[in-house]
């Protein structure tokens, strides 16, 4: 699919570089990102990787949009590399079950596989960070074995903990604030996903990758200072 | 220095500036105020630098006593304010006294009010901002709204009594608005996935305002806009003023505290002046779209910062502070000297001792 540019309103210009979740064209969008943050272009304000396109923020008093469409053109094709930002593995310990995951009777009820395998198939894989959104610090990460597939909870919770661990369909990802939730809560991570004192508030970028690693209830106690 | 104090917090009252900026890509919210053009107004009338945080105040507004002697500007939303029971100007630069009761009633006209301070709403600037993230609990005063018995620091509180009393926006500088609000709108970047009946239906129709209204966006209700297949994309960013549409075909417009991205088709997105705009409407508000090209969106927002600009440079600015520390036997004094608009102030450890009398030579 060739490249489009879309305006998104007076002061945001979208590169969309495909239609389609797909971890390859998803490295171009962070390629891109990577580019035009390098390039510092006068005007640009930031740029926002997404799925399969790229937001940038620009202020049309200090940049004209067609000047910019060029410039991204430009930097398109020259984009290939990573420019010595190579993604991160990312690993987010994390206790399963019991009233840090009370779904994950249900999850292994509905998929019919033991809890223990439920833990070991969401452990596994390597996920890969297609960007963050939603709120502060969540990642959305693809993508989920689909013998682990389940419904979203038909009533949402009103308080989900912060760092919860939760599934729905082929998704998974972590809770960084307590908020309201709809998907199944199978475990809770001690690592925190948001943080606004520090300058890179969260420790999962776009583009990075990450892996759940099972721990025991102590070892989160410990590392979540002793409460849960 | 704590120089205000909650006595009432209002309905909502939060502490907000331009807004947060460069962590989208980390699901952070913009946040910031909703009416940056009254925000923007407010901290002008006191010669705040551009950017000062100051307090947005929504529906029904706070009771303050001032803790040290202030210049405030109240802008935006008719609130009727009162100084100590007694009735002040809004969009005015006004003077309130150490003891004194900053009161702000319920709305009349419009829905939110920005109450500016001379120095600024000293909160800790958290990635980049002092304005107060809702969403996600940070930011501002303790990343929520104020209480009661909230103290807020206020910047160089006392030290900067400015000759900006009197102060007051020129008459016409906010345009009268009309029964319905016309918001003005760029099309896409999702039009492609909307009927042309959809795209008509939106352009023509008048929608008004829901309940259903806060700092993250507003639902509006009127004719349905018809998709070509469905309503959902592949989740991409928001932008200020964006118009989703679900799947019912009634448009939400995307706000200051909306999330960073969505999943919904947006047909359009309200330029940043208009969504401004859209932040002063109440519920039962009529609102009509009206679609632009990208060279008049951009000469309307060169009119718009025009405006300020002008305004701006008709109030000089008090540009020539210095503060100097002494330290004689062992004591440190803070000696300011201020000096613009043909005036001066000469202040020791904050209190003035010498200033320039009215029509003195320079």
């Amino acid at each position: 699919m060739a490249v489009r540019f879309l305006d998104a309103g007076e002061s945001c210009l979208v590169v969309e570089l495909g239609d389609r979740i797909d971890i390859a064209l998803n490295l171009h969008v962070r390629a891109l990102c990577l580019a035009v943050e390098r390039a510092t272009l006068p005007g640009v304000q930031e740029a926002v990787p997404t799925y399969r396109s790229l937001a940038i923020y620009y202020d049309p008093l200090a940049i004209d949009r067609d000047v910019l469409k060029d410039r991204i053109s430009g930097l398109l094709g020259s984009s290939g590399g990573e420019g010595g930002q190579r993604p991160k593995l990312v690993e987010i310990p994390t206790v399963y079950g019991g009233e840090y995951g009370p779904d994950l009777e249900f999850v292994g009820r509905h998929t019919g596989l033991p809890q223990d395998d439920v833990v070991r198939l969401h452990a596994a894989p390597l996920y890969h960070v297609y960007m963050l959104g939603f709120t502060a610090g969540f990642a959305y990460l693809g993508e989920l074995s689909q013998r682990l597939s389940v419904p979203r909870l038909s009533t949402p919770r009103l308080r989900v903990p912060a760092g919860s661990v939760g599934i729905a369909g082929t998704q998974t990802g972590v809770y960084p604030l307590e908020s309201p939730g709809g998907w199944h809560i199978i475990g809770r991570t001690s690592l925190r996903l948001f943080d606004a004192a520090r300058k890179a508030p969260t420790p999962i970028s776009p583009g990075d990758k990450v892996r759940f690693v099972r721990i025991e209830e102590r070892e989160y106690l410990k590392a979540a200072g002793g409460s849960p | 220095m704590e120089a205000l104090e909650v006595v009432r917090p209002g309905l909502l009252t939060t502490v907000q500036d331009l807004g947060r900026f460069g962590y989208h890509k980390y699901g952070v919210p913009t946040s910031g105020a909703m009416d940056q053009a009254a925000y923007r107004t407010a901290n002008l009338l006191v010669d705040n630098e551009e950017g000062a945080a100051a307090l947005e105040v929504t529906g029904e507004g706070p009771a303050l006593r001032a803790r040290a002697d202030l210049t405030v500007a109240i802008v935006g939303a008719e609130m009727e304010p009162l100084v100590n029971g007694r009735p002040v100007e809004s969009d005015a630069a006004i003077d309130i006294r150490s003891g004194q009761l900053l009161e702000l009633g319920r709305a009349r006209r419009g829905l939110r009010a920005y109450l500016a301070v001379a120095g600024g709403i000293d909160v800790p600037p958290m990635l980049g901002s002092r304005s107060t993230c809702l969403p996600a609990a940070f930011g501002g005063f303790h990343g929520r709204a104020l209480r009661e018995g909230d103290l807020l620091p206020v910047g160089q509180a006392g030290t900067r009594r400015l000759p900006v009393a009197g102060r007051r926006l020129p008459p016409g500088w906010w345009d009268a608005v009309g029964d319905v609000l016309t918001l003005r709108v760029i099309l896409g970047p999702q039009d492609d996935q909307f009927t042309g009946e959809g795209i008509q239906a939106f352009l023509a129709g008048t929608y008004r305002v829901m309940p259903e209204m806060d700092r993250m966006g507003v639902r509006l209700q009127g004719p349905p806009i018809a998709h070509r297949a469905g309503a959902d994309i592949i989740s991409d960013s928001t932008p200020l003023g964006a118009v989703q549409v679900p799947a019912d075909g009634q448009p939400i417009i995307l706000l200051a505290d909306r999330q960073t991205t969505g999943g919904y088709t947006k047909i359009a997105v309200v330029i940043g002046e208009d969504a401004y705009r859209l932040a002063q409407a109440m519920p039962g508000q009529a609102v009509r779209f009206c679609r632009i090209s990208m060279p008049e969106a951009r000469d309307a927002r060169r009119a718009y910062e025009g405006k300020f600009l002008a305004l701006r440079g008709g109030w000089p600015r008090w540009r020539d502070r210095q503060n100097y520390t002494l330290t004689l036997g062992g004591q440190s004094y803070r000696i300011g000297v201020e000096e613009g608009m043909g005036k001066y102030r000469v202040s020791l450890d904050g209190r003035t001792v010498r200033q320039s009398e009215e029509g003195e030579p320079r």
